[in-house]
């Protein structure tokens, strides 16, 4: 498991380390978050097509909330010293071009890889197909993975950056301005869709 | 008990009391019709939620799509185990059960937990919505399926996560390459979903 430099041990009493312990973790975390999922619609293949036609703007609230409470609890969390980051390096090139191929594939099958899962839990039959997809669509990158990693992954590599490190700003005001910025957006989508469906 | 086992024991507790109060009622109805069961904003607060946990006792963030690489990549180890193991890509992630297959696994689970006790299990093979489009071909839908997996799957990989990994982890902690690549995502998921249905 791969840790960042700054990361300290956990204390005794802490989160369980064993592997076991780790893995059945695992699966509870997954059923919660399969259930909130389903519960937000968006194991729906209406729901996820209504997003991407820009007609259904549930999946995009769904996010946003999650990404407000997430990031104003980890920074919280992370301040504290009782979490660690965990973010990916940033390759400016892999990430706007996979960025893309991903949403072309979005937009074909709907589903993505963790609603897909949903989908499927809730008897949308036809995402087991994607699933099968996705795991084919894995083998043939990693078969490209050696060529990729000299080439596209090279392109604009940045490491581990982040908002607040690139506008050279401190997190303690970032993190809430930014929050307050998303609670706005999602104001706005939500005072627009209750306008719409007036007029 | 030490401090911080407390503190992440309320979280717990807190995760699973709040929805209860919220149950959708369980009549039988046309999933695709109906939209979230559950305010997508409590969803998406408590996914945001559930993410602070999974850092705390899991030191993880949440994502999907590795898991299904995971899983190519031990399909690929039965039929070419030599081979397999050589690619670059699975010099870096092995190819077994780990915390995120399990993930996936209760993220299916929880889909069809949640869209039972909702009285949303739909048992199809094709989505309504889909059909209206494009007519009763169950085949065709699995092929354009299975396309879009393996177009999303080979996207995730080359960008370093999916909707989950980058859209909700790595954005909230406000990762630059996880804010490019989730444009993206939504960028090629809008254009081909138009093509597909409006063009």
């Amino acid at each position: 498991m791969a840790r960042e430099p700054q990361h300290e041990p956990a204390a005794r009493g802490g989160p369980p380390q064993s592997r076991a312990a780790q893995l059945a973790l695992g699966l509870l975390f997954g059923i919660v978050f399969g259930f909130l999922l389903q519960k937000g619609g968006v194991g729906k293949y209406e729901v996820l097509i209504g997003m991407l036609l820009l007609e259904d703007f549930t999946v995009l609230k769904v996010m946003m909330s999650a990404v407000v409470v997430g990031m104003l609890g980890i920074w919280a969390l992370h301040a504290a010293g009782l979490v660690a980051f965990h973010v990916k390096p940033t390759r400016y090139g892999a990430a706007a071009l996979g960025g893309l191929i991903f949403g072309v594939g979005f937009g074909l099958a709907a589903y993505c890889p963790g609603t897909g899962a949903v989908a499927l839990g809730q008897g949308n039959f036809d995402a087991l197909a994607v699933l099968l997809g996705m795991m084919a669509g894995s083998y043939v990158f990693a078969e490209a993975s050696g060529w990729i990693a000299g080439t596209i992954e090279c392109w604009g590599a940045r490491g581990k950056l982040t908002l607040p490190r690139l506008l050279g700003v401190r997190p303690a005001w970032f993190v809430p301005a930014f929050a307050g910025l998303l609670v706005l957006l999602l104001a706005a989508i939500h005072f627009c869709l209750v306008t719409r469906i007036r007029g | 008990m030490s401090q911080r086992t407390v503190f992440g024991y309320a979280i717990l507790v807190g995760v699973a009391t709040a929805p209860s109060q919220a149950l959708a009622q369980a009549e039988p109805v046309d999933p695709g019709t109906t939209g979230p069961a559950w305010s997508p904003y409590l969803v998406g607060a408590l996914i945001g939620v559930l993410s602070m946990l999974t850092f705390y006792f899991s030191d993880k963030p949440l994502g999907a799509s590795t898991a299904y690489a995971r899983l190519a990549g031990m399909a690929g180890r039965l039929i070419a185990r030599r081979h397999t193991d050589s690619l670059h890509f699975y010099t870096k992630t092995t190819p077994a059960v780990d915390w995120q297959v399990m993930l996936v696994t209760g993220i299916l689970i929880g889909g069809f937990l949640a869209a039972w006790t909702g009285g949303e299990v739909t048992g199809r093979w094709l989505p309504p919505f889909w059909v209206e489009r494009f007519g009763e071909s169950v085949a065709l839908r699995l092929v354009v399926g299975f396309l879009g997996g393996a177009l999303m799957a080979f996207g995730a990989r080359m960008a370093g996560g999916c909707t989950s990994g980058h859209g909700i982890s790595g954005a909230l902690q406000l990762s630059v390459g996880s804010w490019i690549a989730l444009i993206g995502f939504f960028v090629g998921g809008v254009a081909t979903a138009m093509l597909l249905f409006h063009a």
